[in-house]
């Protein structure tokens, strides 16, 4: 069955985000002969359009004022988007945006949303969307009850989509009002390659025992190559202060899918794998062998990440 | 300053994974056997961000709402013996199997009746669903602003600044009172209460409200209500045959492991 499909878009420096490119690729796999258009808002918005691969109409405005998102000032402008575009599925991402305007956009145009799914299919026509539960260690398959159906879907849940953008552009009105005043921002630097998307990750755990050793793991990571690694930790080490929260992997923190992840000291617990299932493989140290997380595991070694952590760095240096 | 809290009873989500079942049948998780429900973290921790409130400012009332069976008075009482002042639990079969959005209402109807509310602190996510919307959709109920996953909230004059967290960082802003806040757990943790805290709590008021008692029709509540159908709850596939790597040392399980992973063409 057609659906026409609203992708709620981000720019990212005045091109669409990798995200927003991602459920412009998933989209088209849904649309089955329905309508693909994409909201993009803040400077550069018009000019972006051209970008939106999988898009043929492009919602726009470039008012700077969208730059920062305040859910109040967005609203008003993709629910306008949602409506004009007849969209019977509207997609957005898991960000700092799709978890406030979710919900809110749900409520407001009487309908429902299902966060931060890793799945959106056709099931006969019906929409069904697939996310994690119970701290990872379910998942659930939802359907609607109201249209249109809205979900906030995990970035890397699909592939990007290449190709033209939208042909056709509609004018969306400039930001009006918002009740929360944004009064400043901090930014917490990280040196390096993202963890969300360095192609290998090495995650550390409190069975490290003390901040240094995340030194150790960043040695590793150096080893393996700076232009490949980087390095994140489970909630129980940034909950002791060993590392930033910016660099928690999980749950509650980021999610990370690179080829490799490297899991050193980690038991497993739901909550962070929820954050690093997805990783195409996953190698584990643990000084115990019933540890959860070599259940997910390719390859384990089985001992102190002390002895083994340095081994593996010699090793790695060898090339 | 009244605040209130909204704080839900939850399957422990530390639950060792092996304990962690499903009833196919009912769609439904099978309490682990002597594994006590708890109060979901972050409304604890939400209960935290008001408690502060209400000190630093000398006087005040957090009351503490709970949306649940009989079992959840025990979240209730948790929260009070932390030290907010009366509790509320919105009890009726009708309110069960709902969504998000029907939780939503039946919660802001109870903040609605209960008429002098100045804020209303959640937990970013309930930490069994993790769907993080109630918050929201309370806010949108009653027309109130939000600001979600704080991990700082002072109140001044009569405004919140609350600092919310970023993928990168976060953000400080400033909202005027009535206003929602979502509390995230890099606020902290909450604090523990001691034995005679448990025993004051157990003196405490709580109020119990029906969907008659909130106005609210059963056929706009619930599994009746919800727009959200839950189909399928299942366990997923870890997909994973662990080989444990050999070796006599670290040197040589390094060697083997490396090795291993240029075959795969992982590194
Ligand atoms: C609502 C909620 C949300 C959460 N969100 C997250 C989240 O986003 N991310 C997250 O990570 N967690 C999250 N958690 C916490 C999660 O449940 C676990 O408590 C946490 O992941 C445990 O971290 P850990 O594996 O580092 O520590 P532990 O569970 O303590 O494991 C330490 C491991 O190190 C091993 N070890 C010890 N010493 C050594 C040694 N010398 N050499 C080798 N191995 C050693 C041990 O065998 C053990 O397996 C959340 C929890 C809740 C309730």
């Amino acid at each position: 069955m057609p659906h026409n499909i609203l992708v709620v878009g981000e720019l990212d420096g005045g091109t669409p985000s990798s995200t927003t490119l991602e459920l412009l690729n998933g989209a088209q796999g849904l649309a089955g002969g329905g309508s693909v258009s994409v909201s993009l808002l803040g400077t550069g918005a018009s000019a972006a359009a051209a970008q939106a691969a999988g898009a043929s109409k492009a919602f726009v405005s470039d008012d700077a004022n969208y730059d920062t998102f305040r859910g109040e000032q967005w609203l008003p402008a993709v629910q306008a988007a949602v409506e004009q575009s007849g969209a019977d599925l509207v997609l957005m991402g898991q960000t700092t945006v799709g978890r406030e305007l979710g919900p809110r956009l749900a409520f407001r145009l009487n309908t429902a949303v299902a966060m931060d799914c890793v799945a959106v299919t056709d099931n006969g026509g019906t929409i069904e969307a697939t996310r994690p539960a119970y701290g990872g260690n379910a998942q659930a398959t939802y359907t609607f009850a109201t249209t249109p159906a809205v979900a906030t879907v995990r970035a890397k849940s699909f592939d990007p989509a290449t190709g033209g953008g939208a042909a056709e552009t509609v004018e969306l009105p400039a930001a009006g009002e918002s009740r929360v005043n944004v009064t400043g921002k901090e930014v917490t630097e990280s040196a390096g390659l993202a963890i969300t998307e360095a192609p290998i990750v090495v995650g550390g755990g409190r069975g490290l025992g003390a901040p240094e050793a995340f030194e150790d793991l960043k040695n590793l990571a150096a080893a393996i190559g700076t232009d490949k690694a980087a390095v994140g930790a489970s909630r129980a080490a940034v909950d002791l202060g060993w590392f930033p929260p910016s660099e928690q992997i999980g749950l509650t923190g980021k999610v990370v899918t690179p080829d490799l992840y490297i899991a050193v000291a980690i038991s497993g617990a739901s909550q962070h794998m929820a954050g690093c299932s997805g990783s195409k493989m996953i190698v584990a140290v643990n000084r115990d062998k019933d540890a959860n997380i070599f259940a997910f595991s390719k390859y384990g070694i089985v001992g102190d990440w002390k002895q083994v952590v340095p081994a593996l760095i010699e090793e790695f240096k060898k090339g | 300053m009244h605040i209130v809290v909204c704080a839900k009873q939850i399957p422990d989500p530390e639950t060792p994974p092996a304990a962690f079942k499903i009833d196919a049948a009912t769609n439904k998780v099978v309490p682990a056997q002597g594994i006590a429900p708890v109060l979901s973290q972050f409304d604890g921790i939400a209960a935290e961000a008001a408690l502060r409130i209400k000190e630093a400012g000398g006087d005040g009332k957090v009351t503490v709402i709970s949306m649940g069976g009989e079992s959840a008075q025990a979240a209730i009482k948790q929260v009070l013996a932390m030290g907010a002042d009366e509790g509320v639990l919105l009890n009726d079969p009708a309110f069960e199997d709902g969504d998000s959005h029907t939780t939503a209402k039946v919660l802001a109807a109870a903040i609605k009746e209960l008429g002098d509310v100045d804020a209303v602190f959640c937990g970013r996510q309930a930490a069994d669903w993790d769907m993080g919307q109630v918050g929201l959709l309370i806010a949108e109920n009653l027309g109130w602003p939000v600001t979600i996953i704080a991990k700082g909230v002072a109140l001044e004059g009569n405004a919140l600044k609350v600092e919310r967290v970023l993928a990168d960082g976060f953000e400080k802003t400033e909202v005027n009172l009535p206003a929602v806040v979502t509390v995230s757990n890099e606020f902290g943790e909450p604090r523990y209460p001691k034995l005679p805290q448990i025993m004051a709590a157990a003196k405490k008021t709580v109020t119990k409200k029906t969907a008659a008692d909130l106005g609210l029709d059963p056929s706009e509540v619930g599994k009746a209500g919800a727009r959200l159908q839950l189909q399928k709850l299942f366990i997923p596939e870890k997909g994973a045959q662990v080989e444990f790597i050999e070796g006599e040392t670290p040197q040589e399980q390094a060697a083997n492991l490396v090795a291993k992973l240029k075959a795969d063409k992982a590194i």
